[in-house]
């Protein structure tokens, strides 16, 4: 099977409008988690990682009007924008565009404001991004819950090998909305401070919102250092439909499929990016299938800390630290983390530190049972 | 090395009707969906109370599975590929509405539209790999290309591939299992010609 | 007390969609999760909703819940003692 080579990327977050300050604030443990008060989302504060809407509409401003396009198409907008200026000979008539989102723009559920009503399909969401940069094929659209953003790259990987795709786009987005926060808070599963994956005292998940784009190649690029995807499998833990399996098993299985297919085993992996959300039973399950994976000595953090849960975005983005992370050889610290709460020894990185990287794993789970595991290898 | 992949079976469920490839199944008058999914449920003579907490989207993929699997060997790496136009927005706008009230954590769990493939896999005992595309209208490239991917890889040996969409109680299911057996070859025109074809005319084995 | 526990065997019902029964079937000292009625975390959860909703009772503890959601019988003593509506 081809693999896929990760090559330029964005990220667009309350900790930077590029990767470079991503990768920084993250080297600094800077958070993008705050009090939030918005009578509009909820009445309580709570924290969650929002980006500054006037900061972003001064960005946005250079490549397009403000007023045409919702949050989140701008926040997507600028990711893809960043891709193209750094890639000016890149065909758009032979790229894919991936786009990867839980909810899209559900906030014009409460509001549409001045777009039309059909304007919250993802199918338009689609169109409006393809349309701004003159891409000429109908993108494809993911929305499979937390693992949405991770499976954009599987699934670059698996049409690649059937030649349909030689270029792609993987773009990821998703908001802080009242949607989602309402759910959330009827789920009782939003902290009461910022979140602290993986520590006995957590007590649930922060939000955030962010934007992600990375452009994605079968061809293997020049450069002398590459970083690529070589293995990948999803598989359901046919349990709950919210709830995380209690032994772990999809996860498990996920891990072991895509090790099989990079052919290596657990104990070549250098690095771990686990998903943490810092919910009680997420990070039990977790640990339960890093074990069983032979995982438990191997270096890991949750980013959640940092960019708040961003939902579909979370596992690209989380995958383009992952693919810095091994280009300069360096581990990033699990912020908030305190004390180890779950019930299988994990090794949490506690601070920033070197280490040479070679080969890396990114985990994902999700609502409907779903997880996702990718193995990514420096080349 | 080339591999060929067939259609094993099919199921359509639309404006009342529901059909597989061979004839039709049930079909009925009742224009509100909840009766609607209910009478099919009865029909099926299903035992699963678990049925009845599922929003529309969930309760349609259960009866289009149970009616393609049923009487025939299932292995737990089967994949689910499914997609639609609407996404979960169906069960978004009733969430949305409770928001105002008490925010209704069980309308909520529904706000995605994988959680059908959950309610799938927990239901028929699958372990595989799950997908949900989202587009504007029926892609049957996109359908055949991925689950060839997965099915040449070995990543599945069959595949469960197919269209879920619900907007406005308006439904239209086609869900098409795919295997080595040979039977209806697994291309996008035979999927179009499915997909297209009128319910009163269930095309045939070819 | 008798009605209330009849009340709430209608709306657990009602509210968790549990089709095939009627308020007959939950005994009142029957276990509502685990072997009796196999209710699951989405279901506690909406009985949260609903002891906020129809009780005026906000449960922020999910650790409470749990004895609080025994059985109708622990469930309608709870509410006795705090219900503000």
């Amino acid at each position: 099977m081809k693999k896929l080579y990760l090559l330029e990327d964005a990220i667009i977050s309350p900790m930077g409008f590029s990767t470079q300050e991503n990768i920084k604030a993250i080297q600094e443990e800077r958070s993008g988690l705050s009090l939030q008060h918005k009578p509009k989302i909820t009445n309580a504060a709570f924290y969650a990682a929002i980006i500054d809407e006037s900061q972003l509409n001064s960005a946005f401003a250079s490549i397009g009007e403000i007023k045409g396009y919702t949050k989140l198409e701008k926040m997507m907008l600028l990711a893809v924008q960043q891709i193209l200026a750094k890639n000016p000979g890149l065909d758009l008539t032979t790229t894919t565009l991936i786009i990867t989102t839980t909810k899209g723009n559900i906030n014009l559920l409460k509001d549409p404001g001045i777009f039309p009503e059909s304007r919250i399909k993802l199918s338009e969401l689609a169109k409006t991004i393809g349309q701004f940069f003159g891409f000429t094929q109908d993108a494809i659209i993911i929305s499979n819950a937390c693992i949405s953003g991770g499976l954009g790259l599987a699934v670059a990987k698996r049409l690649g090998n059937t030649e349909e795709i030689k270029n792609a786009i993987v773009l990821g987005g998703d908001l802080v909305s009242d949607f989602v926060v309402s759910g959330f808070n009827s789920f009782q599963a939003l902290s009461s401070k910022p979140c602290k994956p993986f520590s006995k005292d957590r007590d649930g998940i922060s939000l955030g919102e962010a934007a992600a784009a990375m452009l994605v190649s079968t061809e293997k690029p020049k450069t002398s250092e590459n970083i690529a995807l070589i293995g990948d499998a999803t598989v359901n833990d046919a349990n709950h439909i919210s709830g995380p399996s209690r032994t772990g098993e999809g996860l498990y299985q996920s891990i072991q499929k895509a090790l099989k297919e990079a052919s290596i085993s657990a104990s070549d992996i250098d690095f771990l990016s686990a998903h943490g959300t810092a919910t009680i039973y997420n990070d039990e399950m977790e640990s339960q299938a890093f074990h069983r994976s032979a995982l438990q000595d191997t270096p890991l953090h949750s980013l959640k800390a940092y960019y708040g849960h961003s939902l579909g975005a979370s596992a690209l983005i989380e995958s383009i630290v992952t693919k810095h992370a091994m280009l300069k050889n360096e581990l990033y610290g699990s912020k908030n983390f305190g004390e180890l709460g779950v019930s299988w020894p994990l090794n949490v990185v506690k601070e920033y530190r070197k280490k040479e990287i070679k080969y890396a794993l990114k985990t994902a789970s999700g609502f409907g049972g779903c997880n996702l595991a990718l193995v990514f290898k420096k080349e | 090395m080339q591999q060929d992949f067939y259609i094993k079976d099919w199921v359509k469920i639309k404006s009342g009707k529901v059909f597989n490839s061979k004839n039709e199944i049930f079909s009925s008058s009742e224009k509100d969906l909840n009766t609607f999914l209910k009478s099919m449920y009865d029909f099926l003579e299903l035992k699963y109370p678990k049925f009845h907490k599922m929003d529309n989207l969930s309760k349609l993929g259960i009866l289009g599975t149970e009616i393609l699997f049923r009487g025939k060997e299932i292995s737990a790496d089967t994949a689910l590929i499914f997609s639609n136009n609407a996404s979960s927005l169906d069960i978004d706008k009733k969430f949305h509405e409770s928001i105002s009230g008490f925010a209704s954590p069980a309308l909520f769990v529904y706000t995605l539209p994988n959680i059908v493939l959950g309610e799938i896999s927990i239901k028929f005992k699958l372990q595989s790999e799950n997908a949900f595309f989202v587009s504007e209208s029926f892609d049957a490239e996109l359908l055949k290309n991925y689950s060839e991917s997965l099915l040449t890889s070995g990543k599945a040996p069959e595949v469960l591939c197919g269209w879920l969409d619900l907007e406005n109680e308006e439904y239209d299911v086609f869900l098409c299992l795919v295997s080595q057996e040979i039977n209806i070859p697994f291309s996008e025109e035979n999927l179009k010609k499915i997909y297209f074809a009128e319910n009163e005319k269930p095309t045939g084995r070819t | 007390m008798k009605n209330l526990q009849a009340e709430l065997k209608e709306s657990i019902i009602e509210q968790l969609n549990l089709e095939d029964m009627e308020p007959g079937d939950i005994k009142n000292d029957e276990a509502l999760f685990g072997d009796g009625l196999g209710l699951d975390s989405i279901d506690a959860l909406e009985l949260i909703v609903l002891l906020e909703k129809d009780y005026g009772i906000k449960l922020t503890d999910p650790a409470q819940s749990r004895e609080i959601f025994k059985s109708v019988n622990s469930m309608a003593e709870f509410i006795e003692a705090n219900r503000t509506k």
